[in-house]
């Protein structure tokens, strides 16, 4: 189990050299999004014939910024500060797997590298990250704090208005933001693994009886 | 005597830092693990973040959970004056960012946005013989809530019968079950016994208690000791990532129960064990 530092944008190559239980400390720009935010890009941009004109802007934005990137499933505080500009209060994971129906065809889409978020996510995006070359990475549940002071800087937020603050597109830039690879490039799932584990210890300490 | 603002400061204390005991018991998690490990590097940023929020007085993790308040009073004492002081002092407490809102109205998806609601926050008081005030207070997550569970004894799948050994099993299985997403490494609050409520009630007292404490009834002691170490050869680890430590503690208590009857609750608490306590004597509020 390695300790690796990314470093935005991220390269085929270097994503397909982690493994699950890596450690990883990601640094660039990067994106939030939940569950308005993913299916807004998938019935916008995606499965529509065309991107209709009021949206191309933001189309154009999202695809320079996600490419080679991370999404990051996250609803945080923030708060504004005198100047106008934003500021990560608290920004801990939320549960990924409800972006499970669409977050394969947004790795495809976009070329993302990264997946971050908690609890993991299903065999449709497994398969994603194998066949187009990107990672799910886990964020440490609870540790609100320690991920607000890895974003260092906001640089803007899209859609603030329509989705609300937690289901915003936040573009951060994030230093030495902490994680680890618990989906890889390789079709491995640290959640499988250990869920398989845990079942056969499980079985072995219940067939034992005082 | 007004406890509005003595109370803000124990949710101010709850909400912020870490119990030691806790906080000993990450470390030492930590170093158990292998160094380099997914375990230890979690574990390291867990403690970072303790670490941080301390120093800058903000919520360790941003879901601030239920309060619940557990008081004793002298007799003389109103008991609902007590309560409306610690309403306020919730109020205010949110106000100042210690709590985030998190009280919804079940029916129209509403935040009261000051912690207020119906059964919200949780109040269990009762007068007692001592010339002293206590108060503690739990802050429950909602991610660790969420795989608590309760068990009706006999459970055919488990072949868990009415006995500790039946106890044994479920609550192990329970620990599975929760894999990594109550935020593990937890702490098990465990009643054995009561009706369907008051054991989830005696549950989450059991983690009131500090994590090195004995339990007086030898049988559950036993008990404790082996779930603890039991629990952690399933190998879930923090975060569910696989490691030596996926729980942190064992603690169990037993109620009275109907002969029809046999639950076993289990309160899982993750690693956020957001405890504290204040005692008032003459006047005189000490956080001990
Ligand atoms: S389960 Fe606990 S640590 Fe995890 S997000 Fe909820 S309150 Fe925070």
């Amino acid at each position: 189990m390695a300790t690796v530092h990314l470093t935005v944008p991220i390269s085929e190559e270097a994503v397909c050299s982690l493994q699950v239980g890596d450690t990883v400390y990601l640094s660039g720009i990067i994106v939030t999004g939940r569950d308005a935010a993913h299916k807004y890009m998938v019935e916008t941009f995606i499965r529509s014939a065309n991107v209709p004109g009021s949206e191309q802007a933001l189309y154009e934005e999202l695809r320079r910024l996600l490419a080679g990137s991370a999404i990051y499933h996250c609803g945080p505080v923030v708060r504004q500060r005198e100047d106008g500009r934003w500021e990560f209060v608290a920004a801990g994971p939320t549960t990924s797997i409800r972006e499970e129906p669409y977050q394969a065809d947004v790795i495809a889409h976009f070329g993302l590298r990264g997946v971050i978020g908690k609890g993991g996510m299903g065999p449709r995006t497994l398969q994603a990250c194998q066949k187009h070359g990107a990672v799910y990475l886990h964020a440490v549940g609870g540790a609100a704090t320690l991920i607000a002071d890895a974003v260092k800087e906001v640089l803007t937020v899209y859609k603030k208005d329509e989705f609300g603050v937690p289901e915003a597109f936040w573009v951060i830039r994030v230093e030495n933001l902490p994680l680890v690879v618990t989906m890889d490039s390789h079709g491995r799932s640290i959640h499988e693994e250990v869920q398989a584990v845990s079942e056969r210890r499980l079985q072995q300490l219940l067939g034992v009886s005082v | 005597m007004d406890l509005t603002e003595p109370i803000v400061e124990l949710i101010r204390r709850a909400s912020t830092d870490l119990p030691a005991d806790v906080e000993a018991a990450l470390r030492a998690a930590r170093d158990r693990e292998e160094a380099g490990s997914a375990a230890a590097s979690t574990l390291t940023a867990i403690l970072d973040n303790v670490a941080l929020a301390r120093a800058r007085s903000q919520p360790i993790c941003q879901d601030t959970g239920t309060p619940i308040f557990h008081i004793h009073y002298p007799a003389g004492t109103s008991a609902g004056k007590l309560r409306a002081q610690a309403e306020a002092a919730v109020v205010e407490a949110t106000r100042r960012a210690y709590l985030r809102p998190n009280a919804v109205d079940s029916i129209t998806g509403r935040n009261s946005g000051n912690n207020l609601g119906i059964g919200f926050p949780v109040f269990h008081m009762e007068e007692w013989e001592s010339d002293l005030l206590e108060i503690a207070l739990l802050l429950k997550g909602g991610g660790s809530e969420n795989v608590s569970i309760q068990y009706s004894l006999p459970y055919e799948p488990l072949k868990a019968g009415r006995d500790l050994e039946g106890v044994r099993r479920v609550v192990l299985d329970a620990v599975h079950r929760a894999q990594g997403e109550g935020c593990a490494p937890g702490i098990l609050g465990i009643c054995i016994g009561g009706d369907r409520s008051t054991a989830y009630t005696y549950a989450k007292m059991q983690l009131l208690r500090p994590l090195d404490d004995v339990n007086p009834v030898p049988e559950l002691a036993a008990l404790e000791e082996r779930l603890l170490r039991e629990c952690n050869e399933l190998g879930v680890g923090p975060m569910g990532f696989g490691g030596k430590t996926t729980i942190l503690g064992v603690k169990i208590g037993a109620a009275h129960r109907l002969p029809a009857s046999f639950f076993v609750t289990v309160a899982y608490m993750c690693w956020a064990c957001r405890r504290a306590r204040m005692e008032v004597k003459n006047g005189t509020v000490v956080y001990p």
